[in-house]
């Protein structure tokens, strides 16, 4: 037999790389020798599914049916049971949470029903080391189409028809971008990519690099073509590894094809990409500065205008889209804008790819029509709040967004709505919190990571957040004061107002979206000097009920500053003076005889 | 200078460390376009040395025709150059927002107490270091912590010691 | 590999390629017919593996989008080894009893391509 009539896809993504996933192919692999069946099955790494709390998955074709939580032992079984004798294993299928029922197909599970997939169109389908697989789902044919039929102007239109807008932050028009670029006069342009994907928690930019790099390629000469440009940088975070070694590898074999380089299939035009690793500045994902870093020098932000349209990269007019924007552009030269904009809303057209993580059951890539209600995204593709917990907030847009509130978890997201209640769309991560999340230390953390990313170019940011940061640490700490909470909005809107970049801009929103959504968290912490979820540790009091113990000396042997005293079948006591409040005890305690307050 | 330049950074350079540059060298010479090209050297700098020391720094600046002030600015500006020397087994705990809501300062905590230092430290012996990342994107597998690259994904304080003596092990076999 | 130097060269390297990931965007297809080839101890024994390396050679021959081919159990009728089940969506299930590689192309060529059964060789049906 000469075709294999069994694909074994594993997801080759850094989360199930990190669950192991490598092992799991290497055995799959060995199993199927084994058993004779090399020339009839197949292994094949992938991209990510997206689903990577369940990791590491394995999917199996032609009967589609998904493996969740797959290890090396049950290389065999699978190998044994279903490629050999065409038995399902149902042990290793999903299982409903609800109602524990298997389920074989991904379609069928609630996480996939309700996503739509534009931008993730080919992940975890393609190997995305190999360029054939690529070409097979139409790759290339954008930009064959594009230089063989349409002109640049035809083809900005295109983008501009399909209403596409940056899918990395404030959501401006992609077409109007590349129409400015087209027409500003100069010998030499550039395109760019901004992969400097780097909010915390978002990892959508580099399942897209990892699982379908040249479909970023693929659009970035198209955007060249469009605008009058010979040459493309990538800007990637070190940060990586996978993404960049996947890039060089569909570069070089973009290369090789001749879908990259001089004179691509045969029509004069030439095009050419590197890449460019950035090194661990969360300001570089602002454009401007993005641009200095690729020039060398410190990554601090330009004033704009000119904007990169006008004076870019060696101040020559630049294209700067992000990675998801880019995947989104093949699809619709292939399709036309009208396809595009049947999906999403009018003013939004298209779908968002979200990195849904936190307190969640389901936590994964999800990417879903534009316009759909949050609690869609918590409830049906999530799974609802993990340990049967109390929802509480939802952050979204990272350290530039704010968290929302119960009250409007039923707006439908686009740009504006996710603005509109104090938050913004960022570059899509999403992460969900429960009761047991302090919000006033929720707020500290993202004043944490600004500071320490602030460049400190403009004393409003600089200066600033810092004084921000402190109020927020005297509150967690039980040395606030009720002036603080007035003094915390005002001085926020100033950093908005006065800041040069958007990081400035933003960087007060968590503050004061849980300023404005959860104040008696904020009040409760002054007044009473309380943490009503229990998370600011200075607040904290644990000890230990008398009634309740038993002597076992479990919590003493554990507590890791030896300051709980008690002899065998004596009540103990914890030294205050000395507690570091890690919790040890409390989690250790079998008889829940340590109370924490 | 160099003087006050080191204690600017609070680093710790040991001057008796040799720098072998002809490797460097090389790759600084095989770039055909010099514009822009000093990250790019750093990163091959310290995928060498493991760390920028003023030292180095000082040679680059010679090299590429550029002031020293400016490598150090560069150097001190992205958080993944390091003008201190990382321990042999680099210890990096994710405090992105997924970890951290999934109990990542604990696992930080638990960290500091098992290797004796703090974050951003080096133990004494020169075997650990520990550091903070911002989101390895493994959020599923929060709370995560690295080894040397390797990714230890849903960490309870318990694992935390069962980690740092599995790199302990490692190490009396290697010696 | 060598430079594409047309659109008509990344044409024909695309439905190349497009054989050895058709697999994956069928089974991806809810409304595909589904082959199902009976491939327990007794099935192999009587040739079930032969049956389907013909099934699936036709089906690349002919370039069919729309057909997986996939191994199924004991479905408890060993005499008839070996059983090729058509399962088309909406039509119910088809099964043939005894099949040679020359009938697994006729089963194709027939039934999948050109609509008409196999009427002699049938040895079930379900709705």
């Amino acid at each position: 037999m000469d075709r294999f009539r069994m694909h074994i896809l594993i997801c080759g993504g850094t989360g199930c790389k990190a669950s192991e996933a490598d092992g799991v192919k290497a055995a799959l692999r060995l199993s199927i020798e084994k058993n004779g069946m090399s020339r009839e099955a197949q292994v094949v790494t992938t991209g990510c599914f997206g689903f990577c709390e369940q990791g590491p998955i394995v999917k199996v074709y032609p009967d589609n049916v998904f493996y969740v939580h797959v290890t090396e032992k049950d290389a065999d079984l699978i190998v044994k049971e279903h490629v050999v004798k065409g038995r399902p294993v149902e042990s290793l299928m999903f299982h409903d949470a609800n109602d524990g029922a298997s389920i074989s197909e991904h379609r069928s599970m609630p996480f996939y029903q309700s996503q739509v997939r534009i931008a993730l169109r080919n992940c975890g389908i393609i190997d995305p080391e190999k360029i054939d697989d690529y070409i097979a789902l139409d790759g290339y044919q954008a930009l064959a189409k594009v230089l063989t039929e349409m002109t640049p102007e035809e083809t900005t239109k295109e983008i501009i028809d399909s209403g596409l807008r940056g899918r990395g932050g404030a959501g401006f028009p992609t077409g109007v971008k590349w129409e400015t670029t087209r027409k500003a006069q100069d010998d030499k342009k550039y395109v760019v990519c901004n992969a400097d994907e780097g909010d915390p928690g978002a990892f959508m930019d580099r399942s897209i690099l990892e699982g379908d790099p040249h479909s970023v390629l693929e659009a970035m000469a198209i955007a060249g073509y469009a605008i009058g440009a010979n040459e493309g940088v990538i800007y990637i975070r070190a940060e990586y590894p996978l993404a960049v070694e996947r890039l060089n590898i569909a570069i070089s074999q973009a290369e090789e094809y001749g879908l990259l380089g001089e004179d691509i299939l045969g029509t004069g035009f030439s095009f050419k990409i590197r890449l460019n690793l950035g090194a661990g500045a969360f300001v570089c994902g602002e454009e401007t500065a993005l641009l200095n870093s690729i020039q060398g020098t410190r990554g601090e932000p330009r004033v704009k205008p000119p904007f990169p349209a006008q004076k870019g990269l060696w101040d020559k007019p630049t294209v700067i889209n992000n990675v998801e924007t880019y995947a989104n552009v093949c699809p619709i030269i292939n399709n036309g804008a009208e396809w595009f904009r049947k999906t999403g809303t009018d003013k939004c057209p298209g779908t968002k790819v979200f990195a849904l993580a936190g307190k969640i059951n389901n936590v994964g890539l999800v990417e879903v029509p534009m316009g759909i209600k949050l609690s869609d995204i918590v409830y049906k593709i999530g799974g609802g709040i993990r340990n049967a917990k109390k929802f509480k907030s939802l952050q979204t847009g990272g350290p530039s967004g704010g968290c929302i509130s119960t009250e409007n978890l039923d707006i439908e997201i686009t740009y504006e709505t996710l603005q509109s209640v104090g938050s913004m769309m960022g570059s899509g991560g999403m992460i969900v919190m429960d009761e047991d999340d302090c919000m006033v230390n929720i707020a500290k953390y993202y004043l944490d990571f600004t500071l320490e990313e602030s460049c400190g170019k403009c004393t409003p940011c600089r200066v600033g957040n810092t004084r921000l940061y402190e109020m927020l640490d005297d509150i967690t700490k039980g040395r606030g004061k009720m002036e603080y909470l007035d003094e915390l909005e005002q001085l926020g809107e100033v950093i908005k107002d006065c800041s040069l970049c958007g990081l400035g801009q933003t960087a007060p929103n968590p503050v004061l979206s849980t300023l404005k959504y959860f104040r008696d968290e904020y009040e409760e912490h002054i007044l009473h000097k309380r943490c009503p979820a229990k998370a600011c540790k200075d607040l904290l009091r644990f000890f230990v009920i008398p009634e309740k113990c038993i002597g076992c000396t479990l919590c003493a042997r554990n507590c890791p500053v030896s300051c709980i005293s008690g002899d065998r079948k004596v009540v103990h006591e914890i030294d205050q003076s000395r507690c570091i409040k890690c919790g040890e005890c409390f989690e250790k305690c079998p008889k829940e005889a340590i109370a924490r307050e | 200078m160099l003087q006050t330049l080191q204690s600017a950074d609070g680093s710790n350079d040991r001057p008796t460390d040799e720098f072998d540059y002809a490797s460097l060298d090389r790759y600084i010479d095989s770039l055909t376009d010099k514009r822009g090209a000093l990250i790019p050297v750093l990163h091959k700098a310290q995928s060498l040395f493991g760390y920028l020391p003023v030292e180095v720094q000082s040679h680059i600046a010679l090299k590429l025709d550029i002031p020293s002030a400016k490598v150090f600015g560069v150097v001190t500006f992205y958080s993944f150059f390091t003008m201190k020397k990382k321990g042999e087994y680099k210890v990096d705990i994710c405090l992105g927002t997924a970890c951290f809501v999934r109990g990542a300062q604990k696992i930080a905590d638990a960290l500091c107490r098992e290797l004796n230092i703090k974050v951003g430290e080096v133990s004494e012996d020169g075997l650990f270091s520990l550091d903070a990342l911002r989101c390895v994107g493994a959020c599923g597998l929060a709370p995560v912590v690295s080894v040397n690259g390797k990714v230890y994904g849903r960490v309870t304080e318990d694992d935390v010691k069962s980690i740092v003596e599995e790199q302990m092990v490692k190490d009396g076999e290697r010696r | 590999m060598s430079k594409i130097k047309s659109l008509d060269e990344l044409k024909k390297i695309r439905e190349e390629a497009k054989n050895s990931t058709s697999l994956r965007t069928t089974g991806e297809n809810p409304d595909r017919v589904v082959i199902k080839v009976g491939m327990a101890t007794c099935g192999i024994a009587a040739g079930a593996r032969v049956v389907m390396g013909a099934l699936i050679d036709e089906i690349a021959r002919l370039q069919l989008e729309n057909v997986s081919v996939m191994a199924t159990g004991c479905v408890g009728m060993c005499y008839a080894e070996p059983i090729v089940e058509v399962h088309t969506p909406g039509r119910g299930v088809i099964r043939y009893g005894n099949v040679s590689e020359k009938l697994a192309r006729d089963i194709i060529e027939k039934h999948i391509v050109a609509g008409e059964l196999l009427e002699d060789v049938i040895v079930g049906r379900e709705a």
